[in-house]
């Protein structure tokens, strides 16, 4: 039977992208923030995943406000990265696992959450930023990938509490896969940060450090917060870390943390790194 | 009539944010759907070339069209206006998050980013 080993988090804004495009991972200010990714690498290269179930917002390249789900799942054999309007390089195809797409996608709708399902869907910075961080070779064992995508861009956004009881649902549904296979799961987006508005560059460096404990220890406590105190205390695109709580819905009630970051400001984030292994 | 409206309120008092709501998504389509239009290069080779006739092929309203010849996320926003889609209106005149921040805030760049780096402290 398939098997979650873990949950990674990252955040995924694009100017991690450019800093990866320029080499400026040795840089004073992003030093910091690449130092939380070689122990994930590592762990990685010692675990081996077969598939990354990858969980996102798309930021306006595949969805637009004519429709938009809340939760989306690809259901394709392959992903395509494309022009997100800055005209910056591409990255190269990912490698989906369609039967494992449709295996999910039937045991969730079974399990009484609608999916909108996707054949083609074009995958932005949310899902590209965290892959190029966590397997920056795309060597032989790049796992094939899932993404999921969650609304994060038009209110009303699901609740938080909904959120992890998706991943609850979806870590019975990858759990449910006869095929023996490892599969890890990441939250990406957030933490605190807020693009728009006279109050554009909130970041909130108590609040993501409370999150990023409670995660792990109470992540039910976290369904207590509302979406407007979220995006009060977060930032409107603090939003983000409904993702997380659907990476960790995924996981066993008991998770061991095994490795945590924290660089407070990239860009305008707070941005938060962690690897969270099943405890069976 | 009157109550239609307020029914489409789900505004929440958060300082100096706007939720993207409904009764947002709804004010700002058009200039949303424009924005969105911008992923593709030849989109924006055709608004540099002439952005008063792509405003109006995308109907955009007064209040859109001045907003965005000011270039101007505060006034984008109060015309409907999503951040995520605005993001690819400021990329064509070389705009990032950080320069965006700024201008709304009313900071210079290095006042914004000093203002960040506190935050983090």
């Amino acid at each position: 039977m398939a098997k979650i080993i873990g949950g990674l988090t990252t955040s995924h804004i694009p100017a991690i992208g450019n800093a990866i495009a320029r080499n400026k991972q040795d840089d004073p200010y992003w030093k910091g923030f690449f130092a939380g990714y070689p122990p994930v690498q590592k762990w990685l290269d010692k675990h081996k995943p077969d598939v990354a179930v990858v969980i996102y917002n798309d930021h306006g390249l595949n969805f637009f406000l004519d429709k938009m789900p809340t939760f989306a799942i690809g259901a394709a054999h392959e992903y395509h990265n494309a022009d997100e309007g800055w005209g910056l390089p591409t990255m190269a195809p990912y490698t989906g696992d369609a039967a494992l797409s449709w295996h999910i996608i039937e045991r969730m709708v079974e399990d009484e959450f609608d999916i909108t399902s996707c054949q083609e869907i074009l995958v932005d910075h949310g899902f590209t930023v965290p892959m190029q961080l966590f397997w920056p070779d795309r060597g032989p064992h790049m796992p094939r990938v899932i993404p999921v995508s969650a609304n994060t861009v038009q209110h009303p956004i699901p609740t938080i509490k909904r959120c992890l009881d998706f991943g609850k649902s979806l870590g019975r549904a990858i759990e449910s896969w006869p095929e023996d296979i490892k599969v890890v799961v990441l939250g990406t987006g957030g933490l605190s940060h807020q693009l728009d508005g006279e109050r554009a560059g909130h970041i909130n460096k108590k609040f993501d450090l409370m999150c990023m404990d409670k995660i792990v220890t109470d992540p039910e406590a976290l369904t207590k917060i509302s979406r407007h105190e979220l995006i009060r205390e977060a930032g409107s695109q603090g939003s983000e870390f409904i993702m997380w709580m659907m990476m960790r819905g995924a996981l066993s009630a008991k998770v061991k943390k095994i490795h945590q970051n924290y660089s407070i400001p990239i860009s305008n984030t707070g941005a938060g790194t962690m690897i969270l292994e099943n405890v069976d | 009539m009157e109550d239609n409206q307020n029914r489409l309120d789900h505004h929440a008092d958060i300082e100096g944010t706007t939720l993207f709501d409904g009764k947002m998504a709804m004010k700002g389509y058009a200039l949303n759907k424009m924005c969105f239009s911008f992923n593709g290069g030849a989109a924006r080779e055709e608004y540099r070339a002439d952005p008063e006739a792509y405003f109006n092929k995308f109907n955009l309203n007064d209040e859109q069209k001045a907003a965005c010849r000011n270039k101007n996320v505060l006034e984008m926003i109060a015309a409907g206006g999503n951040v995520y889609y605005l993001a690819k209106f400021a990329g064509i005149y070389g705009l990032n998050m950080q320069d965006i921040g700024a201008q709304q805030t009313g900071l210079t760049l290095e006042e914004f980013r000093a203002k960040l780096q506190r935050a983090g402290e």
